[in-house]
């Protein structure tokens, strides 16, 4: 891997916004266990927050070894304050509705379609095979999330209005998955990461054409002003973290 | 409950001709597979549903006490075992609801009927789970009491409940497992840590024993139960079977169980153990348990939410249908 010397800083930060995004997605995603519209669907969601988080469990794995001295992903996911994590506002803010959580899931997992996709032929081998497998998982995500968005969109007057009220309030937040201000141009140009900015035409093709068959506008709303990947989280991030993180702080050293 | 059902059945309606019921008696006798389109009386068929659907309820209600911890979780690790976990009691659910359907029941009925209270779901599930121990007593303790319910019903003699169970079973010993390890590691670990699972422990035991239903003098359905084939063991013979699996692994944990009175009795090759206080396990089925109105409420509210998702799900799937007709 030609971009890390001594200093691997721009690669640890780079596979951190990676795992953080999957982890802060299936601890929000995991609420709905038990909680979902029906039965079929906490197993449906509890797989998809399953793989994300074993997506996450990978790649916290691998920052962590990068670093001098090495971390472990739970001291990466535990023992981290809120402004070092690298996560995006679209999956740390509070559950709305069913419709909410399944615009949510279509925006990330066709994002991370595109971005494992590309991801699998990095030049970092782990990565590589970290994508190779994470694809599989986010093109069934993204099965799961067309299927409700279409249900939704084209289902009853009451559904497509929820629907397209958490597309429009979702939308503003999608933007911020194609940011690269915190990405060393070093790591792309080697080829080790993908730029972000790369993904939004391929995606955007994807989402308009699943809103346009279920029915649903396309908003057209400014971007939020966010700052995930610089550790500048909505206020919400904080209550998920004391919760997540409570118990493990509570006793440390030990081993669970 | 949870596979050990003991409340009374209804009497039964419509009874098949007589000599009709003549081949059901037959597999009865020879231990064969009553199947969804054979005979069988009406009363057997109330009883089956009922008891399948109790224990339905039971693993969806049992999702909440352990989802109670997922958020919570004391490592990454640990966060997926539990999500596995709770995600295959919601599967159980499923193959549970789906035995009760080859009955002629419905599933959303039965969600109706456990909604309102006119069915109910295992006891066990009304105490809190307050501290992460608390995974590994439920998996340890609770799980191995299903388990020693559940087994026997791999051997009922209604086939779509029997061959669930078989699938239920598999994935249950997985969970105590889970849960042992979990304790384990807990009582090996720091001096507040073993703190937490002694703590535990003393909570769950006497519930956890309460699971097998009351005492077999105070147990009038069994009888009949026991003749067709859908209920094997007395409920004293599987709580005994339970102490006696039970007890040396909390030694191997190194653990106690609150009962002065746990001891070897080398005459019964067992484990005799002290008297049960059921006067709590029927407040609790009375619905007085610390956390009934609370478990219940939080289904309901899951049910009434998701409705309009439902509705939805139907309209599109009617409205895909015409579709398809009209270009056919
Ligand atoms: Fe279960
Ligand atoms: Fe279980």
């Amino acid at each position: 891997m030609a971009v890390t010397g001594p200093d691997n800083s721009a690669l640890v930060g780079y596979v951190l916004s990676l795992g953080d995004d999957s982890l802060v997605a299936a601890q929000r995603l995991a609420e709905w266990i038990a909680a979902s519209p029906q039965l079929e669907e906490d197993v449906a969601v509890g797989n998809i927050a399953l793989d994300l988080l074993g997506q996450a469990r990978s790649l916290l794995t691998y920052a962590g070894s990068l670093e001098d001295p090495p971390r472990t992903e739970d001291d990466l996911a535990y023992f981290r304050d809120e402004r070092d994590f690298r996560s995006v506002h679209l999956v740390e803010r509070a559950n709305g509705d069913f419709g909410v959580t399944m615009a949510r899931l279509l925006f990330l997992s066709s994002y991370h379609y595109e971005l494992y996709a590309r991801l699998q032929r990095s030049a970092d081998e782990t990565l590589a095979a970290i994508a190779a497998k994470a694809v599989k998982e986010v093109d069934y995500h993204r099965d799961h999330a067309t299927m409700w968005v279409l249900r939704l969109g084209d289902g009853t007057e009451l559904s497509h209005a929820r629907m397209q009220a958490a597309v429009d309030a979702e939308w503003p937040y999608v933007e911020e998955l194609f940011g690269n201000e915190h990405l060393d141009p070093a790591l792309v140009e080697s080829g080790v990461a993908v730029d972000p900015a790369e993904l939004r035409g391929p995606w955007r093709e994807y989402v308009a054409g699943v809103l346009a068959e279920a029915t649903l506008t396309l908003p057209d709303v400014p971007p939020a002003v966010t700052g995930g990947r610089r550790g500048v989280h909505d206020e919400q991030m904080g209550y998920l973290l004391a919760e997540m993180q409570h118990l493990a702080r509570s006793h440390p050293g030990a081993t669970w | 409950m949870y596979g050990n059902d003991f409340t009374a059945p209804d009497e039964g309606s419509r009874e098949p001709a007589e000599d009709r019921l003549a081949e059901f008696e037959r597999l009865l006798e020879t231990e064969g597979r009553v199947e969804p389109r054979d005979v069988m009386p009406d009363g057997y068929r109330k009883t089956l549903i009922r008891q399948i659907a109790q224990h339905a309820h039971s693993e969806i209600i049992g999702m909440q006490p352990e989802g109670n911890w997922i958020s919570r979780a004391p490592s990454l690790r640990r966060k997926a075992i539990l999500m596995a976990k709770v995600q295959d009691e919601a599967g159980h659910g499923l193959y549970l609801y789906a035995a009760a359907e080859t009955l002629g029941a419905d599933r959303g009925e039965l969600l109706d009927m456990l909604h309102s209270g006119r069915q109910k779901y295992s006891s066990i599930f009304n105490y809190p789970t307050l501290t992460w121990a608390d995974m590994g007593a439920i998996g340890w303790l609770v799980d191995g009491a299903a388990i020693v319910n559940q087994v026997p019903l791999c051997r009922c003699s209604y086939g779509p409940y029997a061959r669930a169970m078989v699938r239920v079973c598999k994935e249950e010993s997985f969970h105590q497992r889970q849960g042992f390890e979990i304790l384990h590691t807990l009582s090996h670990g720091t001096e507040a840590q073993k703190a937490m699972a002694q703590d535990a422990v003393d909570r769950w035991w006497w519930p956890s024993l309460m699971m097998f239903g009351p005492t077999d003098d105070a147990s009038p359905n069994s009888a009949q139960s026991m003749a067709w084939g859908i209920k094997r063991f007395s409920n004293d013979e599987l709580r005994q079977r339970f102490v006696d699996m039970t007890v040396p692994q909390a030694e191997v944990l190194g653990l106690t169980l609150p009962d002065p009175d746990l001891r070897w009795n080398e005459e019964r090759g067992s484990y005799d153990f002290g008297e049960i206080d059921f006067t709590e396990l029927f407040e609790v089925i009375k619905g007085n348990g610390p956390c009934n109105k609370q478990r219940l409420a939080h289904r309901v509210r899951a049910h009434e939410d998701g409705a309009w998702v439902r509705e939805a799900a139907d309209a599109y799937a009617a409205k895909q249908a015409r579709r398809t007709s009209e270009v056919a």
